[in-house]
Order: C-alpha cells, then sequence, then structure tokens
C-alpha cells in the first residue's frame, strides 16, 4: 500500500497489527502442529523436547483392535455416505437448477437444513426414528444419517457451479439431436464435474470428522475414528491418540488440497466455456 | 431431485419431527391407565375425586401389574412428583385382589397421597394425549394443582441455568473471536495475492482439520502433564502445574480455536472487496487515521461482523463435544443435556423439549443471518 508518508505513530499501529495477527495465527496452527511430532516421539508421555523418535505409536495403530477397525469403519461409512449424498445432492441441484416452481426456496431450505440444524437434535432424532427399524445394528443407519449431513456440500456446490453454466449448451446438444441423458453424460456432467466433486470432498470430511451421531448410532461393529478418538481421550490416553490424530491431519491436507485443485480447475473451465 | 426430496424427508425431517414431538405428545398414562384417565376427564379438581375414580384406579394399577407396564407408568409420573414411582409400585403390591368397603378408604389407608389433591392433580395431568409438562420443565416452570404455571422450587432448577449458560457461552466466544478475528482479516486483506493466500491457508488449515483432533490437541497442551504445563515448569515460570483443563478456560480456549475461522473467513471476504481508495480519501480530505477507519471502513465491514458472529454464535450454542472433553461439570452446554436425557435416562420428552429450545433459537437466528448473507456464502470460504 503506498499513500500518503506515514507517521510514527502509524507505522507503530501496522506493528501491532503484524505481531497480533501473527500471535493469533499461532494460535490456530499452533496446537495442530505440536500434536504431529508427538506422534514419532519414542516415550510415552506429551512432553517436549522428545526423548527420541520411533515409530511405535504407528506400529500400535496399525495393530490394534481399537483403532484398526475404526479406520476401516471410518472409510466405509465415509465412501458410502458420500457417493448416496453426491447422487442425490446433484440431481437436486439440477432439478433445481433447470426450472423454477413454486416453493422451490422452501424445498432449497429443506435440503439444505442438515447443516443448519445443531448435530445433536439430528443424532437424537435418528436415533429415535432409526432404532425400532433395527437401522443402529449396522453400518445402514450411520451411512443414511451421515448422507443427510453431506447433502447440503453436495446442493450448494453443485448450484454454485451451475450458476456459471451457460444453458444454451444444453439447447445445443438436445437441438442437436442428443437424448436427455446422453446431454447430461456427454455436455453438463463433465463441465460441472468439478463442482460435484468438490462436493464429494466436503460431504467425505463432514463423514469423517463426525462424532456424534457416530456416538448415538453405532454399534461395537462401526465405531468410527473420531468415536475412538472421543473415547480414547477419556480413558487412558496414550501417544497412539497423536498418531491417529497425525493421520487424520494428513487426510484433511490431502481433502484440502484436492478442493483447492478442483476449484482451480473449475475456474478454468468455466471461463473457457 | 424428487429422490432427493423423499430421502431428506425420511432420513431427516421425519425423524426429527417424530422425536421433537415427544416434547407435547404423552400417550403413556392414557394408555397403561385407560380407566382413570378417562374418569379423570370430568373431575372438577376441588375436592377430591369421587368414588369411581378410585376404583377405576385399583383396577388399572391390577391391570398394570400384570401386564408389566406399570414401570413405565411410574417412570413418567415420577418425571412431575417426586415420590410417584414409589407410590404406584407401594399400592401396586399391597392392593389385594378385592376390596371390600369404599376403594378410597383403601388406598388412602395404602398410603395418604392418595388422599391430597395434588396426586390426583398430577395424574390427570399427565393423562394427555398433550402435554405442555415437558416444554415447562425446561424453563424450570410447572403447573401446579389448580392448573396455573408457577416456578420449580429453588433447588429443582436446572435448565434456566443451563440456557443461559449455553446463551453466555457462545457469546462470549463469539466476542474473543471477533476481537481477535477483526484485525487478523484486516490484516491479511490487506496484503499483496501471494502473501494473503498463504496467511489465508493458515486459517483454512484448522478449518479443515477435524474438530476432535483439534480438541483432542488441547487436551494434550492443556492436562496437568501436558506440553504448556511441562513449557511453563522448565522456564521456571510457576512452581506446580496450573490446572487449565476441565474448566471454562479451556471451552473458551478450544472453542475459540474450533470457530475462529467462521469468523475470520467472512471478515476477509467483505474487506477485500473494500478498494483502500476510500480510506486514503478520507485521510487526504484530513481525517485522522483513527477517525477514517472508524468512519469509512467500519461501516463497510458491518455486513461481514454481522455475518461472521452469527455464525459463530450459532455453531456455538449447538457445542457439544468440545466442551464434553476440555470442561468440567459446570460448563456444559444445552446439547449435553439433549444427549444425556436422550441416551442415558432415555427421557424423551424432555430431550425433545430441550432440543425445541435449541433449534428454536438456531433457526431464528439462522433466519436473521440469511437475511444478512445468505444461503450460498455458507460455510464454503
Amino acid at each position: 500500500m503506498g499513500g500518503p508518508p506515514s507517521t510514527f505513530g502509524q507505522r507503530m499501529t501496522r506493528r501491532l497489527l503484524a505481531v497480533f495477527t501473527g500471535a493469533v495465527l499461532v494460535f490456530l496452527v499452533a496446537p495442530i502442529v505440536a500434536i504431529v511430532p508427538l506422534s514419532f516421539s519414542s516415550g510415552s508421555f506429551f512432553q517436549y523436547p522428545l526423548p527420541g523418535l520411533s515409530l511405535r505409536w504407528y506400529e500400535d495403530f496399525f495393530t490394534s483392535s481399537f483403532w484398526l477397525p475404526a479406520l476401516k469403519n471410518s472409510l466405509i461409512v465415509g465412501s458410502a455416505a458420500t457417493a448416496l449424498a453426491t447422487v442425490l445432492g446433484t440431481l437436486a441441484a439440477l432439478g433445481i437448477w433447470r426450472a423454477r416452481f413454486p416453493g422451490q426456496a422452501l424445498i432449497l431450505a429443506t435440503l439444505i437444513s442438515p447443516m443448519i440444524v445443531p448435530v445433536i437434535i439430528v443424532a437424537v432424532g435418528t436415533y429415535f426414528a432409526f432404532a425400532p427399524l433395527g437401522l443402529t445394528d449396522g453400518y445402514a443407519g450411520l451411512i443414511l444419517a451421515h448422507a443427510t449431513l453431506g447433502v447440503p456440500f453436495v446442493v450448494i456446490t453443485v448450484l454454485a457451479t451451475l450458476s456459471g453454466f451457460d444453458r444454451t449448451l444444453v439447447r445445443a446438444a438436445e437441438g442437436l439431436g442428443a437424448s436427455q441423458w446422453t446431454t447430461f453424460r456427454r455436455v453438463t456432467l463433465p463441465l460441472i464435474l468439478p463442482g460435484v466433486a468438490s462436493g464429494a470432498v466436503f460431504a467425505f470430511a463432514a463423514s469423517f470428522d463426525e462424532v456424534i451421531v457416530a456416538l448415538l448410532m453405532a454399534g461395537p461393529g462401526q465405531r468410527t475414528l473420531p468415536r475412538q478418538m472421543f473415547a480414547g481421550i477419556n480413558d487412558n490416553i496414550s501417544l497412539t491418540i497423536a498418531a491417529a490424530a497425525t493421520l487424520l491431519i494428513a487426510i484433511s491436507l490431502v481433502l484440502m488440497g484436492v478442493v483447492g485443485w478442483l476449484q482451480r480447475r473449475g475456474a478454468r473451465l468455466q471461463r473457457a466455456g | 431431485m424428487l429422490p432427493l426430496l423423499l430421502f431428506v424427508a425420511l432420513c431427516f425431517v421425519v425423524p426429527i419431527g417424530m422425536m421433537l414431538s415427544h416434547a407435547i405428545v404423552d400417550p403413556d398414562i392414557a394408555r397403561i391407565l385407560p380407566n382413570v384417565t378417562a374418569a379423570l376427564r370430568t373431575w372438577d379438581g376441588r375436592d377430591l375425586p369421587p368414588e369411581p375414580v378410585y376404583a377405576a384406579l385399583a383396577n388399572d394399577i391390577r391391570a398394570a401389574r400384570e401386564s408389566g407396564t406399570l414401570a413405565s407408568a411410574a417412570t413418567r409420573l415420577n418425571y412431575d412428583v417426586a415420590g410417584f414411582r414409589t407410590l404406584l409400585f407401594a399400592t401396586g403390591r399391597r392392593l389385594p385382589s378385592e376390596v371390600t368397603g369404599p376403594v378410597r378408604d383403601a388406598l388412602v389407608a395404602i398410603d395418604a397421597k392418595w388422599g391430597e389433591r395434588e396426586t390426583w392433580a398430577a395424574l390427570r395431568r399427565a393423562g394427555g394425549p398433550v402435554t405442555d409438562f415437558y416444554l415447562l420443565a425446561a424453563l424450570d416452570l410447572r403447573r401446579d394443582a389448580e392448573g396455573s404455571i408457577t416456578g420449580v422450587r429453588a433447588d429443582e432448577r436446572v435448565f434456566r441455568n443451563v440456557l443461559g449458560r449455553t446463551l453466555w457461552i457462545s457469546a462470549v466466544v463469539t466476542l474473543i473471536c471477533l476481537v481477535l478475528g477483526y484485525p487478523v482479516a484486516y490484516v491479511i486483506a490487506a496484503q499483496p495475492p501471494g502473501r494473503a493466500s498463504v496467511l489465508l491457508f493458515l486459517v483454512l488449515l484448522p478449518f479443515w482439520t477435524s474438530l476432535l483432533v483439534r480438541t483432542v490437541a488441547w487436551v494434550v497442551l492443556l492436562q496437568k502433564e501436558g506440553v504448556l504445563n511441562n513449557l511453563l515448569l522448565s522456564l521456571g515460570l510457576v512452581q506446580e502445574p496450573l490446572r487449565m483443563i476441565f474448566n471454562r478456560f479451556a471451552v473458551y480456549v478450544a472453542m475459540v480455536h474450533v470457530l475462529l475461522p467462521f469468523m475470520v473467513l467472512p471478515l476477509y471476504s467483505v474487506m477485500r472487496g473494500i478498494p483502500s481508495g476510500y480510506v486514503r480519501a478520507a485521510v487526504s480530505l484530513g481525517a485522522a487515521p483513527f477517525t477514517a477507519f472508524r468512519r469509512v471502513y467500519l461501516p463497510m465491514t458491518l455486513a461481514g461482523v454481522g455475518a461472521g458472529c452469527l455464525m459463530v454464535f450459532i455453531q456455538a450454542l449447538g457445542y457439544y463435544i468440545t466442551p464434553a472433553l476440555v470442561g468440567g461439570g459446570d460448563d456444559q452446554m444445552i446439547s449435553y443435556f439433549i444427549a444425556f436425557y436422550a441416551s442415558k435416562t432415555v427421557n424423551w420428552g424432555m430431550a425433545a423439549a430441550l432440543s425445541i429450545m435449541l433449534l428454536t433459537t438456531t433457526l431464528i437466528l439462522y433466519a436473521v443471518y440469511n437475511r444478512l448473507a445468505g444461503v450460498d456464502r455458507l460455510r464454503l470460504g
């Protein structure tokens, strides 16, 4: 920023602001960064400096009957819920985009509501309704509940992508004799794919991070990673939880990178289209 | 679109609706003790009920005892009047299979409470099919024998305290987030694009990291043998470990950490859209830098302030995991009690009534947010 020559007071203000910002950013990042090296400690306490480096806590994680099945469960529930949310959410977004109709605002609000309603209410409500149906014993109930939580992300990202989508392309394809399905597969889908994919990533992250529904609904066979972390921190807390946390941070970084890449790609496609 | 609407309806709207309806639907007593419920409908409530009502109660208790449903009736009545469970069970046990003489005398002989109007008023209140008992209870209110609304006894007041605490914690967290987030968003927005995106990454990293990982990280940092205490001890700043966890301090720290990105991101997106020329124009027209900020810059960011504050406040209201893990007994918020009633004591009425309180507040605030920011800008920053 150029501007008029700054006084001593202004320089001090600017410096103070920079220091303050630095401190807040450290506050934001430090706890996450601090837990990573601990997972490589050869000791067994949450202490710096590390007594030495080892992979023993990762070994513990990958051989444990407490953690490993939880990782598997998280992946199963996350993928299934994401698939369900992505297919249904994309179709819904297309339906809303295609034509205006009465009650649209209300329907959109309903589809978005799982994002706004406090998760504890979602959890208690689905538990209440699913338990008598026997849906709380297997994966089904958890997958359905997580899919509803993922739906708003897909609807929002796909609608955002569609807002920059040129409708004449669809009309051109149909005018050239393509069927509705072919038009969707060959014209619409490739163009909105970045939006669909980042919606799917958000939905997966939502499921992968979710703990309250999992606490209520998951039987012993479906405990997910966050649910085990919740349990693991209450009773004897070992450094394996640092290893689990580090793995989750790594997964978050990957998901974050994927969304960033998709958003840049989407922007490029829209400029081209 | 139809399949999703059906899906969301079946897996989301209907279950939650069913659960919430338990706050007012109250069919248990009418089902388990049908005769006395029907007989009490014509009772004027001024004197003790007439003999046929007593006879109906005796029959109902016998029948419920045989079918094994007396326990759930006792549970429901005990919510309203402590001691009703014992009363019902003792009566069931000592009731002869054939009463000679007036049933009223027999029942009062078993327990004098059957000779009190309040006992019968409670029974009538629970007769359904709908009740305001749970909703009133969620506000520490109840109906007395005359049917008018009064406060519960001072030592039984819990929920006003919990609601107040939930609002207070959310407000404090929102305020701290604003105080920390505003300058940060301002500084990031003033950076050249390259450096801004690096700094933004530092805000987005916690935003993407699992909530549980961040909460666990704070437990690791703050606990008695944790990283922070060890650091302070080895630096000689403290002589013995500080108590930094399982209290309100830890709840504020961890919640601010989790929610701060939701404040910074909307503020940043508003601030980035403000041309720097406006403030410079004000300064060159003679305004002191602070005046220029207060009169020109600040008003233009108010929409972002409103959106960020509402977003943080709405989310804070429903917090469960973080206070449960880093807070103490007196730091638990309303969600904790919803989970408690749903999973520990299986009191759906109470869980539903508290859910209605939380949901109503959330939806009202969300409507305000929607006016301010629009749904499409939600959360995906």
